[in-house]
């Protein structure tokens, strides 16, 4: 396990062809297994674009993608899906889940894509997961049905259950209020704590940013500041 | 259960009400399709069993240079009979060996070697002139539905008698039991017993044929041993036409079938099938445009999830599936409910208007066979449908989908 989670070497994306926009200008960022990071900057600075291209989501206009240690420049469409689906867990601000389904069956959403079809033993472990964030009562919910915090829980859960060594979260607290984005990240950072996955958090929260392990500040779609923290306040539930 | 499968599935039950209305949609155009099918299919039967009512499949004559009514046969339909014996009767030479022949043909059903010509019947002082026909009672009856049309007595003509139609029975004023006098050929009429009257639904040929024994009309038209046609019956009425022309390069007699003989009919018939499968292509495009409508709404809907379903690993093709089979589905239930519903007006309409006699003015024939048909048009139409919709899905930038929704 020595290779990094995340290995960008000068990373540049630009967008436009008249008039060209360099939203990212050569990023090199390594995250290691089981670390958790947060993503700060100003609105416009390129954070979403990074974490796109993290999540394998979008190409670099130049520059390496390392996932997982899968240097990822030469992979075809499909061979970035598998990797995507087996090694990275997305939430997203607005939870994203699918409204037509139930919490367990969202859970379920990255194990049946993996498999290409639902399994009867897929929900047991959906289920167990729910149970996990909290939410054994609403596994048979519609997400229309759940909070905003109870969403973002299900969107964790389906982010983790098919143990991929990282997640991807732009800006999950987002949209919650206090309470609701505490429980949240507490929940992250125990999953990091428990499983060792490594969290790249988007987040405008200067105090949940100073609860992490590492801060990495972009600005202008360059890295201006990359700190450990120290003094990790423990989580609190 | 496959992933595109399942999320076609949830994908049409969270847009119940954009289902349920494609759904009737469809529907209402596959039952558009069955009912049309079903009524013109029937009225062809119907038309082609009332022509085939009075008339054998395929006729056997001598082969004749001179004088041939042939011409006037494919213009004048049902007169054709009458018009063929018009001349001095003449019979088919080794009538007996063709006779087997022929009935060894394939696709041939039933063979009836016929002796016929004009003749006169009188009765008091009505004369009328008639057309005489001498067959084997049960291979006449294997072409003809005659006995199923016997309104007195029976059809089974003695040497001394005869079955004659209702409109030739009420021209005479006789009925079963009565004698009438038949002569031919200007020989002395005799007298015969009318065995029973028939009513074949045409009243040209109810007042005309007189159905006799083979051996009294070969005696009455002086050609003893004779047999002047040979009609036939075949398995597939609208393989007539190929069977006469094989039995005429085989034989080097004259084979007319009803398809020559009936020619306008025919192309009336297939002139409705051809208005009836543009209207019917007119119902498939509108199925086609409601399903792709519904769909290219749904891909707009559901760029931001088909997004996060590309961002959980879903590949591409997983994404096309889900909205052909969407396409399929809606046109599988839509054809299944429009099958119901098109039998089901089908049978009402037959119901509801019925001629005197009870049997139905307009002839549905419904089969299993139309409404698999349908249903396959409405499921490959489904699908065709969906195509670009599915395309256009798969083809989504999931960062994209996700930051816009
Ligand atoms: N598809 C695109 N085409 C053109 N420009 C784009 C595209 N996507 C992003 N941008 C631009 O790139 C820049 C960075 O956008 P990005 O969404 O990465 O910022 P961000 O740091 O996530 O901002 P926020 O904090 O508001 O979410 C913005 O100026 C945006 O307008
Ligand atoms: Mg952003």
């Amino acid at each position: 396990m020595a290779e990094p989670v995340i290995d960008l070497r000068s990373v540049c994306k630009s967008y436009g062809e008249q008039v060209v926009t360099d939203v990212l200008r050569s990023v090199d960022l390594r995250v290691e297994r089981g670390e958790f990071v947060a993503l700060i900057g100003p609105s416009g600075s390129g954070k979403s674009t990074l974490l796109n291209i993290l999540g394998l989501l979008d190409r670099p206009t130049s520059g390496s993608v390392a996932i997982a240690g899968v240097e990822t420049t030469s992979l075809g469409d499909a061979e970035l899906t598998r990797l995507r689906g087996r090694s990275i867990g997305f939430v997203f601000q607005f939870h994203h889940l699918l409204p037509g389904l139930s919490a367990t069956e969202n859970v379920m959403m990255p194990m049946i894509a993996a498999e290409g079809r639902r399994k009867g033993a897929m929900e047991a472990r959906a289920r167990a997961l729910l149970t996990r964030v909290g939410l054994d009562p609403q596994a048979d919910s519609l997400p229309s049905q759940m909070s905003g915090g109870q969403q973002q829980r299900v969107a964790i859960a389906r982010a983790l259950v098919l143990d991929a060594p990282l997640v991807l979260a732009d800006e999950p607290t987002g949209n919650l209020d206090t309470k609701s984005a505490n429980e949240v990240f507490a929940l992250m950072r125990a999953f990091n704590a428990e499983r060792g996955v490594a969290f790249l958090m988007v987040t405008h929260d200067p105090r949940l940013a100073a609860r992490c392990d590492r801060v990495v500040e972009l600005v202008d779609g360059q890295i201006v500041s990359d700190q450990p923290q120290p003094n990790i306040a423990p989580a609190t539930p | 259960m496959p992933i595109s499968w399942f999320l076609a599935a949830r994908f049409l039950r969270e847009g119940r009400a954009q289902s349920a209305l494609i759904v009737i949609g469809v529907a209402v155009g596959v039952a558009v399709m069955v009912f049309l099918s079903a009524l013109i299919g029937g009225l062809e039967t119907r038309l082609v069993a009332q022509t085939l009512g009075t008339q054998a499949h395929i006729v056997v004559r001598p082969a004749d240079e001179a004088a041939r009514p042939m011409m006037l046969d494919a213009t004048t339909q049902t007169l054709a009979h009458i018009e063929r014996t018009a001349q001095r009767a003449r019979s088919i030479l080794r009538w007996q060996q063709v006779s087997d022949e022929l009935s060894r043909t394939d696709g041939v059903t039933a063979v009836s070697p016929t002796t016929s010509g004009p003749a006169m019947a009188l009765r008091a002082n009505a004369t009328r002139a008639v057309l005489l026909i001498g067959a084997d009672a049960t291979r006449f009856a294997s072409i003809y539905p005659v006995r199923e049309h016997i309104v007195a007595g029976r059809f089974d003509p003695s040497r001394t008698g005869c079955v004659i139609g209702r409109e030739l029975a009420s021209d005479l004023g006789v009925s079963v039991g009565d004698k009438l006098r038949l002569s031919a050929s200007g020989e002395v009429a005799e007298l015969y017993v009318v065995d029973g009257v028939y009513d074949l639904g045409n009243r040209e040929v109810n007042r005309r044929w007189v159905l006799v024994a083979q051996r009294t009309a070969q005696t009455l038209l002086d050609l003893p041993g004779g047999v002047t046609s040979i009609e036939l019956r075949v398995r597939s009425v609208y393989e007539a036409e190929a069977i006469a022309a094989r039995v005429r390069s085989r034989t080097g007699l004259i084979a007319d079938s009803w398809m020559q003989s009936n020619a306008q009919l025919l192309v009336a018939l297939q002139s409705q099938g051809s208005s009836s499968a543009v209207i019917q292509a007119f119902v498939i495009l509108e199925v086609a445009m409601g399903i792709a409508s519904v769909l290219v709404v749904s891909v707009a809907q559901k760029r931001k999830e088909i997004g996060i379903l590309r961002a959980m690993g879903a590949r591409r093709a997983t994404v096309v599936w889900v909205f052909l089979l969407q396409g399929a589905i809606v046109g599988l239930l839509g054809s299944i409910v429009g099958a119901a519903l098109g039998a089901g007006l089908g049978a009402a309409f037959a119901a509801m208007a019925r001629n005197a006699d009870g049997t139905a003015t307009f002839p549905f024939s419904i089969s299993w066979a139309l409404l698999g048909r349908s249903s396959l048009i409405a499921v490959a139409t489904g699908i065709c449908a969906a195509v670009l919709p599915a395309r256009s899905a798969s083809r989504l930038d999931p960062a994209e989908a996700i930051r816009n929704g």
